[in-house]
């Protein structure tokens, strides 16, 4: 077992795929010669030769379509988005094409593409960094969608997308690329190695997608949450000291119906939380896939703790972020009600 | 009075009612324009982009240095994959008026296009068209029934029901699947061949675009990344002049030819006769040497004339002159290489015509074959419940969920139909 935080940890899963799969190629912006923005893809081009870790044209719609020729050729590519915010280009490809040829092929063909893309604020990248587009893609049939909170999923989860046979939009949280963010941007960051799934082993392992993942066990209420904000729910929960129960979603699509409800049926009450604005938003689907199966075990309404409708402000970004505060007062609230 | 800028709207030559005028094409006599080794560098072949490779004169010979010298037994398959691509549209089309597709979209004119590319390739280049490329799956040897009941939806649809008519695939005959959503083939393709020299495979891509979907930023992707990679791939912009209503101007045609943006991006541009099956066989089997030899990618203008409708739901009359076709200055494909192939002595207007009844009874024997698996209308049709396969490679539990519940809703209409109707309860 190695420490990794969770650049070091998708660095070691692109190493190890690219090592054991030939038809494995990676390709984005900068992220040849240099590493990439983020450092994700460091030192791989040096390793593996421009043939299998190439830089490309800043166009993400071109970067797209041609994983998507690339995987129809029997390749397995990963595409990087330098910022999730920049996929929009590429989004006609994703949903009117990757998502659909196996589809519209009857099966005859397909691109086994996955796409990883850095997403979420509170590094002051502004409306056009800091964006949590994941809600989009979910609604996207034939495309997974996953989101890591940890180096440990990360590099399972990233492994597990690379391997299947479907298209992935793979989500990074980037505010915790280096370290579990608890929420309060003013203490001192903490670093991933003192943290328990900051270990990580070196070679090859898989965390499925497909399967949420229970974070803390409790008894009086259920957070459904993913990504960053798994750590936040973690220190709100401190805050509010409530006795709460904290479900790692880790991917949104396929969801595991059964892991959040079987938790929401036992507690009885139920918090939704994403970075993510609010209207329309992944929340949404699960407070309705919750009252569906949880309706006569709920105590309390079901509520959303997350990023207020409004693009992401640059000089607001704590008063924007759905931190530690605003989700402790809505574990209150559910506690109180009933 | 202070200078003031002017929103320039393009117009076309002529409307409904007006003179046909093509006098903006610009075209090269037959045989005019030099053939450059594969091996040429772009700057110094960017002629090629501006004039009009043309290998058919006016008196029906073969002249110049793009003659790809073919034998008179293969142009005489060419004649009749071409005349069995037009005969299969018309067919298709009066069906489709008699109610019994929903929609289709003819070649007509086009024809030389995708058969003389799908000849000059190799079976094993994957091909990425646009609808309007059907001849391609006639040069590959495709059972037409199987184009046929992909547009019936019908039980042996290879598309399961999925797709509008006309979106063929075809996985063996290295055909790839059909896009409603335009331009998106085209850096795909550039994809899938830079896959090919990833592999060090001598596979290379051939990809079609229309002028008018050349407006998509798709055509960028492809240009540029074929372009900085140096892909084995040929692009091709079939500009036919009109994109359902907006003539070619719309697109960007009234400045430059769409050829001259080969040499924009750093690629040969070259702009061809489209209508004539030679000069098009000429041109891409340069570009697949140039291609097949680490030459890197070739954009290849073919000038043409959409001689029917965009498509079924179309109506040319109400933007055009409804005679326009005839006035087109590049004649037709069919006509010119039957012509060709008679002044050969290779051809005569009789045996012309036992092909054409030969080829037009092979359309009806397709038909009948394929109507016997079902039409849309009255079956029968696939299982409805297939409609929740392929969306994933193994179907996620939410989908069986779902397919579950119709199946349930099917299996209660059913019994519902079969039960006798309840008496009419009478007032006491």
């Amino acid at each position: 077992m190695a420490r990794m935080n969770m650049v070091q940890a998708l660095n070691s899963a692109m190493d190890v795929m690219l090592e054991r799969d030939p038809r494995v190629v990676i390709l984005g912006e900068d992220v040849g010669f240099f590493g990439g923005v983020f450092r994700v893809t460091d030192g791989l081009q040096r390793k593996y030769g421009e043939h299998r870790v190439l830089d490309t044209p800043i166009a993400e719609g071109g970067i797209i379509a041609a994983a998507i020729g690339m995987g129809v050729n029997g390749l397995k590519p990963v595409a990087e988005i330098q910022f999730a915010d920049y996929i929009y280009p590429g989004f006609d490809q994703v949903v009117s094409e990757l998502a659909r040829l196996r589809y519209r092929s009857a099966g005859e063909f397909f691109a086994p593409v996955t796409i990883r893309t850095p997403c979420g604020g509170g590094i002051r990248g502004g409306q056009t960094h800091s964006q949590s587009p994941e809600s989009i893609f979910t609604h996207v049939c034939g495309i997974k969608v996953v989101m890591p909170s940890n180096p440990y999923d990360a590099k399972g989860l990233l492994i597990s997308s690379i391997e299947d046979e479907d298209p992935v939009v793979f989500f990074e949280p980037k505010r915790i690329y280096n370290g579990p963010f608890d929420g309060d941007p003013h203490k001192p960051a903490v670093p991933w190695s003192a943290h328990p799934r900051g270990e990580v082993p070196d070679g090859h392992y898989r965390v499925p997608i497909g399967r949420a993942e229970l974070v803390r066990e409790g008894k009086d209420v259920s957070v459904l949450t993913y990504g960053t904000m798994v750590h936040v729910a973690e220190a709100a929960v401190r805050l509010a000291g409530v006795d709460a129960e904290i479900i790692d979603v880790r991917t949104m699509a396929p969801l595991d119906v059964d892991t959040l409800c079987t938790s929401v049926c036992k507690t009885g009450r139920c918090v939704v939380v994403h970075e993510a604005t609010r209207f329309s938003g992944y929340g949404a689907e699960l407070v309705a896939t919750v009252q569906e199966q949880c309706f006569w075990n709920l105590e309390a309404p079901v509520l959303r703790v997350t990023g207020w409708d409004t693009p992401y402000p640059h000089a607001f970004e704590w008063e924007y972020f759905p931190g530690p505060a605003r989700i402790a007062a809505a574990l209150k609230q559910v506690m109180e009600a009933a | 009075m202070t200078p003031r800028s002017r929103l320039h709207v393009p117009a076309p030559p002529a409307r409904p009612g007006q003179e046909p005028d093509f006098s903006y094409v610009q075209i090269s006599p037959a045989g005019a324009v030099n053939r450059p080794d594969v091996t040429a560098s772009v700057r110094d072949i960017e002629n090629l982009a501006l004039e009009m490779v043309r290998v058919l004169d006016d008196e029906h010979r073969a002249v110049g240095p793009w003659d790809p010298h073919l034998e008179a037994s293969e142009l005489q398959v060419a004649l009749r994959h071409m005349l069995l691509t037009r005969l299969f549209d018309d067919r298709m089309q009066k069906i489709q008026r008699q109610g019994r597709i929903s929609f289709y979209i003819k070649s007509t004119g086009e024809e030389a296009v995708a058969v003389a590319q799908g000849m000059a390739l190799q079976p094993g280049d994957m091909l990425f068209p646009s609808y309007r490329q059907q001849g391609l799956h006639v040069v590959r040897g495709r059972n037409l029934v199987e184009l046929m009941c992909q547009c019936l939806s019908n039980t042996h649809d290879m598309c399961k029901g999925r797709q509008m008519p006309i979106m063929y695939h075809w996985g063996s005959g290295n055909i790839f699947t059909i896009s409603g959503n335009l331009a998106t083939q085209f850096p795909q393709a550039v994809g899938w061949a830079m896959a090919a020299a990833i592999k060090g495979e001598d596979r290379i891509a051939a990809t079609w675009i229309g002028e008018g979907s050349s407006a998509e930023a798709d055509f960028h992707y492809a240009m540029t990344f074929a372009a900085v990679y140096q892909a084995p791939v040929i692009l091709n912009l079939v500009n036919n002049q009109w994109a359902i209503s907006t003539f070619q101007g719309f697109a960007g045609g009234e400045h430059k030819t769409f050829a001259q943006r080969g040499p924009g991006y750093g690629m040969p541009g070259i702009r061809v006769d489209g209508n004539d099956f030679l000069a098009v066989y000429a041109v891409t089997q340069w570009a697949a040497q140039r291609a097949r030899q680490s030459g890197g990618p070739t954009l290849i203008e073919h000038v043409t004339y959409r001689a029917a409708a965009h498509s079924t739901s179309d109506d040319p009359a109400r933007y055009r002159p409804k005679e326009e076709w005839r006035a087109w200055p590049l004649g037709d494909p069919i006509t010119r290489l039957k012509q060709h192939l008679i002044a050969l002595g290779e051809w005569s207007e009789e045996r012309h015509g036992r092909l054409e009844k030969e080829l037009e009874a092979h359309v009806t024997a397709c038909w009948k074959e394929a109507e016997s698996y079902g039409t849309l209308s009255s079956g029968p049709t696939l299982d409805p419940l297939t409609m929740f396969e392929d969306v994933f490679k193994e179907m996620p539990s939410n989908l069986v969920r779902q397919r579950e519940e119709l199946r349930a809703l099917r299996s209660a209409t059913a019994a519902e139909r079969q039960q006798p109707a309840p008496p009419v309860a009478k007032k006491g």
